[in-house]
């Protein structure tokens, strides 16, 4: 730009900004500016022409007082004028004006796209440039639609000037952003791409800006752009420092375009051409290398640049995640960087370093780095330093550092800043939990957690803690003894108080021998706190006190007497108002059995996803954490999930078993005039439930206080459940037995076929029989294969179907007689038609005799046709599925089964399985992803039956839970007990 | 409970910082000058509540007073002993100004002990005020025991306004009615509001310990008094009584006198005080009347032709006339004829001010102006602010007047007679404006 000339110097604007400087007060200052105005105003009358010098000189001043905050209402056509003067300083100040001052929606944006359109024309590259400049800076839809044609024109023209291609190519880039659809690249594409080959370089850079916003939004166009890069990548950095002249900056060849290069190619995935890529890699290395050599200067300036590129270099490689050896050696280069003096540079390794410990072919080396981090963590002055080394040091966790790694943090933890305490707290209690291998090790972290940071452990660290210890045995010995040392301090957090209180309640006993720790002792050790804390956990301190009732008769007396008190029994909150009430009531009332039945011990969890994994994703968004989270995942396949929350299920469960009649009825009588557990008990629909909770994830913490309620219940809810099944077995197991002949295994092989059409129904030494079949709506069609496996024929073969007692009125089976003689080796084929006129229990029977070497050969076998095989899969949206499932709430219509797993619980095994049953598979119905939920209607002759399964798996004890609804309740026992026998 | 006051300068600089009580932190003070001082936006609510501090203002000149407390006091409370602080100050040192406030620092600190005690208000009356504390440094020595213990007595006593013993040779007393008076008119010239304040001021040298009665034109009085005498009396005097809507008196006015038979009665504090404040809205002189004439012509220009007309007896002359025409924001050329005064448009302040030296009563005046606009791309259409207008009258717009003043003083041997008496009244304009 051309310096104003000494005689340009405006005196009256630099008088009148010095006057506004000079001001006291705001005021004084509006005055000047009124005055001022109205000098304006009394100028631009218009009844005696201004030259241009003072109408630049003008508008200068307007434009001065609009950017001290002052509305401007006129000056716009005087400002436009100045653009079509001739003098580069006053065009320069009427594009100025209107740059800053003029709305898209003016009249004037004619006039001004006039004066535009005359610049862009003329041979003058200065005023080229100053019509292009404004045009970026309005940017408004407008201008691209009045000249997003043009530019692209300007920008490939061969005789247009570098420094006019520069400004074309950022102001296509800034109308591109602003209205992507009126800048079509289509022919100019290819040509735009070759401005990377420009002899200029300031073009080269600002095209790359271009070409990097075009080829995101579509990468295949701007393909080609790869090689060029690439190759111009390798000119640069092959270049002696002396070669690029003005683009060296201080000895680095141009750092910008490097860094701009080296961006615009983790657009794309690596080249797969073979020599491009190889020079790709020779130019990473060389950045590499270069970063070892001594440094050309002394000047920051050059080390940043330098590391600008290397840093970017380094993006790339992490990016291309495929080159063993250039991520090692990015890793070690970072390595260095992590001792390095500038603070910048060790925020900057350690954030690399996160992303790189995520690839498995530099995790190895990231921990080489563990004491550095550590020593990071520690020491550094500026906490983002240090949340990175805490973020690096938990991408870096696995099984081999896990027990340093925590420590550290947990120490760490002590003297961390408050921001990042509750992020930190998470993170370790995810670290814990992940890689335990010793649960000792885990509780202790864990407590330890508490103990130091308790304000910052959110409710799931706590609950997890619990959830783990109650379903692992080994451990609840030693968490008590843990629990009951720590609870020893004078002065210990609330969280501490509550899980004191609930693993003393459940597994006090196991440390009662300990005179130190008698019942008595524990009992006063959580009484003493029991007045500092807030109600919810009041609350749940009262509910240990009554399972210590149960778990130490000799306490009672004591526990009696602290529920009696005034302070308890009339306390003002009513929630433990209520809970005193009770716990006394039901500790004078309730025999030493029931008591023992109503406060067993918690059953365990079912296995969840970790509930604090999902609050630390959310909390971080899923931008950083989540690839490491994801490999996390991937490596260690989730070995210590305890149920991650009661939530729905044990809600659920409870409900259900209320609803079956049980001996314990009056037991839950009792129970259900309790009104915060009680809602969801008397309600008796499983689904309700489901409704009442928001999600799987999300009730643990909202729910806390009545989930701990229903968690007291569950004992009782879990041992009436348990009587009930013991019934449940008595009836379910004698019926299908026939007093035929049939094989003794032929349940079994029955079995075999609920989930599948196809297969082999038996087979022995001499024969074998096939089956194939299909089956539409009511009707079905079964092919048998009998193969003779020996060499002798069979004689005499005769096959007869029968359909015993009452199933001859359910099913109608029609065969055609097959030949009598089976040839040795051969294979014969019977068709069976079967018609299912309504719904049934029993399978047909199957007897097969021949002669085998004279030998009379007999054989009853029980076809595979099973209710099951005339379902019609039914897809249904969550609501409709719930709705039905309501609709079938009486209890006939339910059948429930809650068994052993006989087969591996694998996801895919289980799918698989539900889908051979011929119901569909509803996803996304249950709120707990774990839990399988079909649906589908059996076709019978005379009417149709629908039905709705939910299948819930719990993979920490081997156990499903299956429950069936069909309007019909002979089918809803048949049914289940069919498919217990599949899982 | 004010917990803390500051006085700043017009950067924001603070001159004087006084915390009474703990709940205000030493950050209140930039607290305050970051949210009001310096606000992007001019704060106009004299009340301003930045996190959970209030904070009362006031300002005068370029001086801010600002009382910060975290407690739910009583506004009116508050204002009220800032201004009163201000009265205080001005006694003291004159103008409030930086350069007196910086003068003055040890003066005002020990003030600020004084009148308020623990964030509550004490006394503050300046005569009281002015016997111990004093600018010329500390003059205990010259105490005797005996007068300290008089102005414990004094400050502690009864009344806590006036010591025992003063003296002089020629009692005298001065009396001001000073009235301001507010307008809002129609352009037509229909009243849409008027409205009297007035104050009572009194300047009083005289010995012992007098007791004084003040009576005046009010309306209650006079009728109470009008059915004892004859109707003739009430008549004439009916025409002269005014309505008082409201007013409020000196500390040292009794008030159960006033409640019970409307009579003002006192024993007044020595130098110059107010007496009594009030408002009065019913049969008001408006001295001036202003008729507008504005006509635009086409969308460039605009005529405005003003009329003013005195409006009282032709034997007082008003003084200090200003008025002030408005401008439309695009103008950019003012011719203008004037008669008598001058008359100048100012940019700066976007009006035309005209001004009349001195203007007898019964007289009229007129400007005319021509005003060139420069068109310009907004479609807002000038809003034309009201005329307003400034002046200085011999009399009082309310109508009051003052009936007598006597003085009593059973001790002394001086009487009513004795005492020289001087009354004044000056009317001036409020805010007096007339749309056009």
């Amino acid at each position: 730009m051309p310096a104003v000339s000494k005689g340009d110097g405006m005196r009256g604007l630099a008088v009148f900004i010095s006057d506004i400087r000079n001001c006291k007060s705001k005021e004084a200052e509006i005055k000047r500016i009124n005055k001022e105005l109205a000098n304006i105003r009394s100028k631009f009358k218009g009844d005696k022409a201004l030259d241009g010098y003072s109408k630049k000189k003008y508008v200068c001043k307007l434009l001065f007082i609009f950017l001290l905050g002052h509305d401007i209402d006129f000056g716009h056509m005087e400002a436009v004028n100045l653009l079509s003067s001739n003098k580069y300083t006053e065009k320069q100040i009427g594009y100025l004006f209107i740059s800053v001052l003029v709305n898209s929606n003016s009249e004037l944006i004619r006039l001004i796209n006039n004066a535009i359109k005359n610049d862009l024309s003329s041979r003058n590259p200065t005023f080229m440039c100053l019509a292009l400049h404004c045009i970026a800076n309005v940017g408004s839809r407008e201008m691209a639609e009045a000249f997003a044609s043009e530019i692209p024109r300007i920008l490939v023209a061969g005789d247009t000037m570098d420094s006019v291609k520069q400004s074309a190519a950022l102001c296509l880039l800034r109308l591109y952003k602003t209205s992507p659809d009126l800048v079509l690249m289509g022919e100019w594409t290819s040509r735009v791409v070759h401005l990377l080959n420009d002899q200029h370089m300031g073009v080269v850079t600002a095209a790359i800006s271009l070409i990097t916003c075009l080829s995101q939004k579509n990468p295949d166009e701007f393909k080609t752009c790869v090689s060029l890069a690439v190759s111009r990548l390798s000119r640069i950095v092959s270049s002696a420092s002396t070669d690029l002249q003005d683009y060296t900056y201080y000895f680095v060849p141009a750092p910008w375009l490097s860094c701009k290069l080296l961006r615009l190619l983790q657009c794309y995935p690596p080249p797969e051409d073979g020599a491009v890529k190889g020079r790709l890699v020779e130019c990473l290395e060389t950045i590499l290398n270069k970063a070892q050599e001594p440094p050309k200067s002394k000047k920051v300036q050059h080390s940043n640049a330098k590391n600008a590129i290397l840093f970017e270099a380094i993006s790339l490689i992490i990016h291309y995640d495929s080159e063993p050896n250039l991520l090692v050696r990015a890793c070690n280069q970072l390595g260095q960087f992590l001792q390095h003096r500038e603070t910048n540079l060790r925020y900057l390794a350690l954030e690399s370093m996160c992303t790189l410990a995520s690839s498995e072919f530099s995790h190895e080396a990231v921990k080489t780095h563990i004491e550095t981090v550590i020593n990071a963590l520690k020491t550094e002055r500026d906490v983002s330093v240090r949340q990175r080394a805490a973020d690096l040091l938990y991408a870096m966790c696995d099984r081999s550092n896990a027990k340093q790694i925590v420590a550290e943090m947990l120490s760490y933890l002590e003297t961390a800043d408050y921001s990042i305490r509750e992020e930190m707290v998470l993170k370790v209690a995810i670290l814990a939990e992940k890689y335990a291998v010793d649960y000792s090790w885990y509780v202790d972290t864990i407590l330890n957690l508490i103990r130091i940071a308790g304000d910052y452990v959110s409710e799931e660290v706590w609950y997890r803690v619990i959830q783990i210890v109650i379903n692992r045995d080994d451990v609840q010995g030693y968490a008590a003894k843990t629990v009951f040392e720590a609870l020893q301090a004078p002065a210990c957090h609330e969280n501490m108080v509550k899980v004191g209180g609930y693993i003393l309640g459940e597994f006090g006993n196991l440390i009662a021998g300990d005179p130190r720790s008698s019942p008595l002792v524990q009992f006063n050790l959580l009484h003493s706190k029991f007045h500092l804390c807030s109600v919810p956990t009041r609350a749940l301190l009262l509910s240990a006190y009554i399972k210590f009732i149960n778990l130490f008769p000799e306490t009672k007396a004591t526990i009696q007497e602290v529920l009696r008190c005034d302070s308890q029994i009339r306390n003002s909150d009513v929630e433990l108002q209520q809970r005193a009430v009770e716990y006394l009531k039901l500790s004078s009332i309730a025999s030493t059995d029931v008591l023992a039945t109503v406060l067993e011990e918690m059953p365990p969890f079912p296995e969840r996803e970790s509930s604090i994994l999902a609050k630390l994703k959310k909390k971080k968004g899923p931008g950083a954490v989540s690839v490491t989270e994801l490999e996390d995942n991937k490596r260690e396949g989730g070995e210590l999930n305890g149920g991650a929350d009661r939530g729905p299920d044990t809600a659920a469960m409870a409900a259900s078993n209320a609803s079956t009649p049980s001996p314990s009825a009056d037991l839950l009588g009792i129970r259900s005039s309790a009104p915060v557990g009680a809602a969801p008990t008397s309600a008796g629909n499983l689904l309700v439930d489901v409704f009442s909770e928001a999600g799987p994830a999300a009730p643990s913490a909202a729910v806390n206080d009545d989930g701990f309620l229903r968690d007291l219940e569950q004992p009782t809810e879990t041992s009436d459940s348990l009587l009930v099944e013991g019934s449940g077995d008595s009836d379910s197991a004698p019926p299908s037995e026939d007093p035929a002949p049939p094989l003794s295994e032929a349940d079994e092989l029955l079995n075999k076929f609920v989930c599948k059409n196809n297969g082999v129904l038996f087979e022995n030494q001499l024969l074998q029989i096939g089956i194939k079949s299909e089956y539409r709506q009511n009707l079905g069609r079964m092919y048998l294969f009998y193969g003779n496996k020996t060499s002798v024929q069979f004689a005499s073969f005769t096959t007869t179907v029968s359909c015993p007692g009452e199933l001859q009125s359910q099913l109608n089976v029609q065969t055609k007689p097959v030949e009598p003689l089976v040839e040795g080796g051969a294979q014969i084929q019977q068709v069976l038609n079967i018609e299912c006129l309504t719904d049934f229990s029993d399978a047909p029977l199957l007897n097969i005799k021949f002669r085998y070497g004279g030998a009379l050969q007999n054989l009853t076998l029980k076809l595979p046709v099973t209710i099951n095989k005339f379902f019609q899969p039914t897809e249904m949206a969550s609501n409709d599925f719930f709705q039905r499932w309501k609709q079938l709430s009486q209890p006939q219509q339910e059948a429930q089964k809650i068994f052993k797993a006989n087969h591996s619980m694998d996801t895919e095994v289980l799918k698989a399985k539900l889908l051979g049953l011929g119901t569909a598979l509803l996803d996304n119905v249950d709120p707990n992803p774990e839990n399988y939920v079909c649906a589908g209607v059996i076709q019978t002759k005379g009417q149709q039956v629908g039905c709705l399964l939910r299948l819930e798996p719990n993979a920490q004890a081997q156990m499903y839970r299956l429950t069936l609804r069909c309007s019909k309740d002979s089918v809803s026992r048949r049914l289940c007990e069919l498919l217990a026998e599949q899982f | 409970m004010i917990g803390g006051l500051f006085i700043y300068n017009h950067k924001g600089e603070v001159l004087i910082s006084r915390v009474y009580r703990d709940d205000i932190g030493r950050n209140a003070v930039d607290a305050f000058r970051v949210n009001v001082i310096h606000a992007r936006q001019q704060v106009r609510s004299p009340v301003t509540n930045i996190a959970r501090t209030s904070f009362f203002h006031v300002k005068r000149s370029n001086i801010w007073l600002a009382a910060a407390t975290k407690q739910n006091v009583n506004a009116a409370m508050v204002f009220e002993f800032l201004y009163k602080m201000c009265d205080v100050m001005t006694a003291y040192f004159g103008k409030i100004s930086e350069e007196n406030v910086k003068n003055n620092f040890v003066l005002i600190y020990e003030l600020l002990d004084e009148i308020l005690d623990f964030g509550y208000p004490q006394n503050s009356e300046t005569g009281a005020l002015k016997t111990f504390i004093t600018q010329q440094g500390i003059k205990s020595q010259h105490h005797s025991k005996e007068e300290q213990s008089q102005i414990t007595s004094q400050v502690t006593g009864q009344i806590g306004w006036r010591r025992e013993g003063i003296k002089y040779r020629r009692n005298e007393l001065f009396l001001d009615v000073l009235e301001s008076v507010n307008l809002l008119m129609s352009p037509q010239g229909q009243v849409l509001s008027a409205h009297v304040s007035g104050r009572v001021v009194m300047k009083s040298y005289l010995s012992g310990m007098p007791e004084c009665k003040f009576g005046m034109n009010d309306k209650i009085v006079i009728d109470k008094q009008g059915k004892g005498g004859s109707s003739e009396d009430a008549t004439k005097s009916g025409k002269q009584s005014i309505a008082i809507d409201d007013c409020t008196f000196h500390q040292c006015v009794r008030l159960s006198k006033f409640d019970s038979e409307r009579s003002i009665s006192f024993i007044p504090p020595d130098g110059e005080y107010e007496l009594m404040r009030y408002r009065t809205t019913k049969d008001i002189i408006l001295p001036f009347r202003v008729i507008p004439l504005v006509r635009e012509v086409g969308r460039t220009k605009l005529e405005v032709k003003v009329v003013i007309k005195s409006n009282f007896k032709s034997s007082l002359l008003a003084q200090k006339i200003e008025v002030r025409v408005p401008t439309p924001l695009n103008t950019s050329g003012v011719q203008l004829i004037c008669m008598k005064g001058k008359a100048k448009y100012k940019a700066s302040e976007n009006a035309i001010v005209w001004k009349i030296k001195r203007m007898a009563g019964m007289k009229e005046s007129q400007i005319s102006a021509e005003i060139e606009l420069l068109p310009t791309n907004d479609k807002k259409k000038w809003a034309r602010p009201p005329i307003s207008m400034n002046f200085e009258v011999p009399f009082a717009p309310s109508g009051l007047k003052v009936r007598y003043l006597k003085v009593f003083e059973p001790k002394l041997n001086y009487s009513d007679h004795d005492v020289i008496k001087w009354v004044r009244y000056i009317g001036r304009s409020g805010i007096y404006e007339t749309r056009c």
